[in-house]
């Protein structure tokens, strides 16, 4: 890497502190010499305490809802991949799938979230796991479909002239092209994954998970608590968000290459 | 000795007997005899892509006789007696440079060994040898280009068709390209079928050049280059060069009959 890019990267990181910095600064500055009360906005200082002082609490909660994310997310990444697999090999199961899957994901998680949790026993994480999946399985499978028929022209023509195999098509073209579509899913699941397991907890079940902690926390009056809460689900969020992005960089490398061009 | 290619009053109707139908290639005959290098010419619409891909058997034609290497295109697509390459290089990304070489002969089963000191043989043919390890998206698009014909030639074909292969490199890469593959094709004794649109490429690299005009697509002239098998840089600058570069532009002229002298759609002069 030459020095230009050295002081690009350097600045890129350096000017997010900076901006992030003088935000929080001013927020403190502000509900100071405004005098605002905790139940409007908290001073960072304080939820900067809690987050400190509560932090077992705080991992704790995003442990269970971050659990709730990930087996709904990895479910929904594994259904609606083999479910993808499936209607593209037999066309009419796609035209079964495809308008009931998009029609399960208009509904409300609400909705659905509260059938799912009368489903379940009190104190079960299955039925916001279930409503991760639902959510998680639809994005997947209308990305990898579309990447599964997407295949490049040139290479499919080719494999005809090797007389290869229906299969070998799939296993050697369809399957690898269809990789960068999965990881765009996953993306896109990620931080929806943490958003949805986050709602649903909101939505009923046991005293656990984000979902629930930030509204028991601010209905009690402990308001920088609350906010640390807040905190905790955006840390979440944005692990969640990194490590699809590490993933994709890892798994299809030839994407980055095909963007940048 | 068996002809590469045999085309006999060969016609291609696309959508036929519909609203939308469309007579792509009418009564071509054709033969190409084992050791040459021909070139199908003509403005976008003439079918000489059509044409190519009948030859593959990627297309069947619709009426006429079509044998390649003595046999049925479709049992020479099952032989790989062909290779192919293409306008695009194709190359599969998440394969390095070796493994898009080795992929038609892992279509056919060959043992990993023998595949690999293939590929090697392969990339010293087309001068990649230091490149085996990279993956496509390294490469500039000549290289992958050439990484691509080295592919098509992987199983030693007798027979190589190319459909416009270098139309999207620049022209100093293009001309380069010609004069790698002249130099591949003398030493492997392959023949090739090269679908291009350029003149002068056309006339540079084949022994003949086959005009051909479209609505319907069929061929209206066959030009004998006839340059000798010694072509080089000093060749593009010599009068024959330049002679047989109008006549084939004369016979396109003439195939797009009443266009007199306004330049031939699709056709490039340079």
């Amino acid at each position: 890497m030459n020095i230009a890019a050295a002081r690009r990267n350097a600045i890129n990181v350096v000017i997010p502190i900076v901006f992030g910095a003088a935000i929080v600064a001013l927020w403190q500055f502000f509900v100071d010499w405004r005098d605002i009360k905790p139940y409007i906005l908290p001073t960072p200082s304080s939820i900067g305490h809690e987050l400190v002082h509560s932090i077992h609490l705080l991992r704790a909660a995003s442990i269970v809802t971050a659990e709730n994310a990930l087996v709904g997310m990895v479910l929904g990444i594994i259904v609606g991949t083999l479910l993808a697999l499936v209607a593209n090999r037999f066309r009419f199961l796609s035209e079964l799938v495809t308008p009931l899957s998009a029609a399960i994901s208009a509904v409300p998680i609400v909705v659905i979230v509260s059938i799912l949790n009368n489903m379940f026993p009190l104190g079960s994480q299955v039925a916001r796991r279930l409503m991760v999946l639902i959510i998680v399985f639809f994005v997947v499978f209308v990305n990898v479909s579309r990447g599964l028929r997407q295949s490049d022209a040139t290479q499919v023509e080719l494999m005809r002239s090797y007389a290869a195999s229906e299969q070998q098509v799939m296993r050697k073209v369809r399957l690898p092209n269809a990789m960068p579509f999965l990881f765009t899913a996953i993306k896109i699941a990620a931080p929806i994954s943490v958003t949805t397991a986050f709602v649903s907890e909101y939505f009923g079940g046991t005293q656990d998970g984000l979902g629930q902690k930030i509204p028991a926390a601010m209905s009690s009056s402990k308001f920088p608590l609350g906010w640390a809460y807040v905190g905790a689900a955006c840390a979440v969020g944005l692990v969640f968000f990194a490590v699809a992005n590490i993933l994709e960089f890892v798994a299809v490398p030839w994407q980055r290459a095909r963007s940048s061009r | 000795m068996t002809a590469s290619v045999s085309a006999e009053g060969v016609g291609k109707i696309f959508n036929a007997r519909t609203k939308k139908q469309v007579d792509a290639l009418v009564d071509v005959s054709l033969t190409i005899e084992p050791g040459e290098f021909v070139s199908l010419i003509g403005p976008s619409g003439c079918g000489k892509s059509t044409l190519l891909r009948l030859f593959a058997d990627l297309l069947e034609p619709t009426s006429g006789k079509l044998l390649v290497n003595g046999k049925s295109a479709r049992q020479a697509r099952l032989d790989q007696d062909y290779g192919m390459a293409f306008q695009q290089a194709g190359l599969f990304e998440w394969r390095n440079v070796s493994r898009n070489i080795e992929l038609p002969l892992e279509i056919h089963g060959w043992d990993a060994a023998k595949r690999h000191d293939r590929a090697k043989e392969m990339l010293e043919l087309v001068k990649l040898s230091e490149f085996a390890n990279h993956m496509p998206w390294q490469l500039s698009g000549g290289m992958q280009q050439r990484v691509a014909i080295a592919r098509a030639l992987a199983a030693h074909p007798a027979l190589l068709l190319m459909d416009e292969p270098f139309g999207a490199l620049d022209e100093m890469t293009r001309e380069h390209m010609q004069a790698e593959l002249l130099s591949i094709c003398a030493k492997t004794g392959t023949t090739v079928v090269f679908v291009t649109h350029s003149i002068p490429e056309a006339v540079y690299l084949s022994d003949r050049v086959v005009v051909m005009s479209p609505r319907p697509g069929r061929i209206t002239a066959i030009v004998d280059v006839g340059l000798g098998d010694e072509r080089n840089v000093d060749t593009r600058e010599a009068s024959e060069f330049y002679g047989k570069i109008t006549e084939v532009r004369e016979a396109l002229r003439g195939a797009e009959h009443g266009v007199g002298v306004a330049k031939v759609a699709g056709i490039e002069d340079r």
